[in-house]
């Protein structure tokens, strides 16, 4: 993208069916993503040490928090995919026939505590991600134009151009990008952007034991959540339920999108994420408003002192 | 996808359990992943950021009041203020680059031209108005050019505005809840603190008989500040509590003494009294100052907290679902 002097997208939100074509990749192939049905995650973490790995992303801290098996905590410059642990008292009735999928029995549960009534304990496990926003916050306010879209429709940081003005860490919607300390520019996942090149999957989806993170085309993936979803209600799990999935959002949908078993404020995540860019075209117009004022502000203050003393000397 | 939730907000059913301890903590009204913050808070250091919005705005109002001081015939305003204009940009410039997590790239800024940035808009912004504003105080101290220095005068009163309100949009540009929420109010906002620190700088270095523009706009900014705090704190709602309560609300309210009190000081005994004019002059300033210093902690602070994310956003998905509730119900029923 570089010798792209005039940056302009004429979409600031809204459906967007061709993100990478509208930021000027001719031809591109189809759009990619991730589908993360948090109801198969066991919270391995394999997706966390293969993202690591392949990336070869920086140790961040071996700290123990006390709050969950959760010691990642959350998204960062140095963590690209972070294992949610979410220990919930939930009033959840299994059913007889629970969810099991085609050919698995269901274990009983070890000791049926009289204190502790069925179901009272549950977990739930999540390996969140970048979301790579059809509209991208990150990528419309960076001012180097290092954060581009990639032909796959992805969302990536050029590490040499990044000047770690740090713009787009507050810009995100979901927390995603950071500053790394000691290195000063930005970072997160990038969709593992060498290997989609290579006609490989991320490091993630390709080491995820359950298929829990599943790769592909994002209509395709689209489709199977939808389907997946249904699967899940008609088994009685009816808090199941799809995360960004929607082009009409306020991102205009993600291209990594969830299948969430609670409100999405539960896994750390906004219930309604919104593009901050959005809103622009308001901003600038109050903000020259504001600016015509200062200047009107001034003129009158040199005219009304001008105009008191000629008409106190009256 | 019904809407039915068996989240942790199973207060209720733990609560109940006849024996043993009540282990948990009574539950916000709001959920998150164990109070972590759902976005990241700027890297930003205080200093350097809002303190570059107080600098900018001195800058570029003081440019604006330095036109007129010029064009009516004040010259130790007009000098002094360009002189301040020009020191106040060159201040906000390293700030700038000071804040960077790589200083050394900081011609990067400069590589593309991005309407969808505002700091990208703002870096060309600054390129542009630095030079006329170091020009016109160039001039205006060396008596040399004097025509180009009226010119480079002219033309950083032209730039100042927009360099003391982008600012505004800067920060109103993030998922920061306290400064997105207030996105329409911030620029009025900016502009009436850029223009009474402008102003109270003018009190400050100017003689007594040059000073009544400064008064008259020092009361008039004073004014501006305040219904534009107040309206900015109406449209945020719960989120307003970030601009009265902890570091930012303190901040918030010694700013809003101090404008006050300034601008009365030098609207009331300012024409008469040069120590008044100095006093108030300082105080506008300081005012100004904190007032930036209070928008950026309340920023901090809103970012920081999970509750200003997930309440207004769950606020305004309810609503959209019972307007389209509401919607659906009288296509079905269009008779009802």
């Amino acid at each position: 993208m570089t010798g792209v002097f005039f940056e302009t997208g004429s979409l600031f939100s809204g459906p967007e069916p061709d993100p990478a074509g509208d930021a000027g990749h001719p031809d591109p192939p189809a759009r990619v993503g991730f589908f993360t049905d948090t109801s198969v995650c066991i919270g391995c973490k394999a997706c966390e040490v293969a993202c690591k790995e392949w990336n070869a992303i920086p140790e961040d801290g071996l700290t123990l928090t006390g709050m969950s098996y959760d010691n990642t905590q959350g998204l960062g410059a140095s963590t690209w995919r972070h294992v949610a642990f979410i220990e919930q008292s939930a009033p959840r009735q299994v059913p007889a026939e629970s969810a099991a999928p085609d050919g698995r029995t269901h274990l009983p549960l070890a000791e049926e505590d009289p204190q502790r009534p069925a179901g009272d304990v549950r977990w739930l496990m999540s390996s969140d991600v970048c979301k790579h926003c059809t509209h991208a916050a990150c990528l419309d306010v960076c001012p180097t134009g290092s954060l581009f879209r990639t032909e796959y429709g992805t969302v990536v940081v050029q590490e040499d151009i990044c000047n770690g003005c740090g713009y787009c860490v507050p810009a995100c919607p979901y927390g995603v990008i950071e500053q790394r300390k000691d290195d000063g520019r930005a970072f997160k996942c990038t969709m593992c952007y060498d290997r989609l090149g290579a006609g490989q999957e991320p490091a993630c989806a390709k080491a995820c034991p359950t298929d829990s993170i599943q790769f592909g085309p994002l209509d395709e993936l689209r489709e199977r959540a939808a389907l997946r979803v249904d699967q899940l209600q008609e088994a009685s799990v009816p808090e199941a339920r799809l995360y960004g999935h929607d082009p009409e959002d306020g991102v205009g949908g993600d291209g990594a999108f969830f299948l969430l078993l609670d409100e999405p404020e539960v896994y750390g995540l906004p219930p309604d994420p919104v593009v901050t860019t959005r809103d622009l075209p308001a901003m600038w117009k109050h903000a020259g408003a504001a600016a015509l004022s200062v200047a009107a502000g001034a003129v009158a203050s040199f005219v009304l002192p001008a105009l008191l003393r000629r008409k106190g000397r009256r | 996808m019904s809407g039915t939730t068996t989240g942790i907000q199973g207060k209720g059913h733990k609560g109940r359990r006849g024996k043993g301890e009540e282990l948990m903590v009574p539950r916000a009204e709001f959920d998150s992943y164990y109070g972590r913050p759902v976005i990241k808070a700027p890297s930003w250091k205080d200093r350097d950021i809002a303190g570059y919005f107080f600098t900018g705005g001195l800058a570029g109002a003081g440019s604006v009041l330095a036109a007129g001081a010029q064009l009516t015939g004040r010259p130790t305003m007009a000098k002094a203020l360009k002189i301040s204009s020009l020191a106040a940009i060159s201040l906000s410039t390293a700030a700038l680059i000071n804040d960077l997590g790589r200083p050394a790239r900081f011609a990067h800024m400069l590589r593309v031209c991005k309407p969808t940035s505002p700091m990208s808009v703002g870096s060309w912004l600054l390129a542009g108005y630095g030079p006329m504003a170091g020009a016109a105080a160039a001039s205006a101290v060396t008596g040399w050019l004097p025509r180009a220095g009226a010119a480079a005068t002219g033309a950083a009163a032209v730039l100042g505005p927009a360099v003391t309100t982008y600012t505004a949009v800067l920060a109103a540009d993030t998922a920061v809840p306290a400064w997105h929420g207030a996105h329409r109010e911030l620029p009025y906002l900016f502009a009436a603190s850029a223009t009474a620190a402008a102003s109270g700088m003018a009190l400050v270095v100017s003689p007594t008989r040059e000073t009544g523009p400064a008064r008259c706009a020092a009361v008039l900014a004073a004014a501006a500040d305040k219904a534009a705090t107040a309206a900015a704190e109406r449209r945020l709602g719960m989120v307003a509590e970030t601009y009265r309560s902890g570091k930012a609300g303190k901040l918030m309210r010694c700013a809003q003494a101090l404008t006050v009190a300034g601008a009365a000081t030098a609207g009331l005994l300012g024409g008469r009294s040069r120590p008044a004019a100095v006093a108030g002059g300082l105080a506008l300033l300081t005012g100004s100052a904190l007032t930036r210093f209070g928008v950026f902690h309340a920023g901090m602070a809103s970012a920081e907290d999970p509750k200003y994310t997930v309440q207004p956003q769950r606020e305004r998905r309810r609503e959209r679902a019972a307007e389209t509730e509401s919607r659906g119900r009288s296509h079905t029923h269009p008779h009802s």
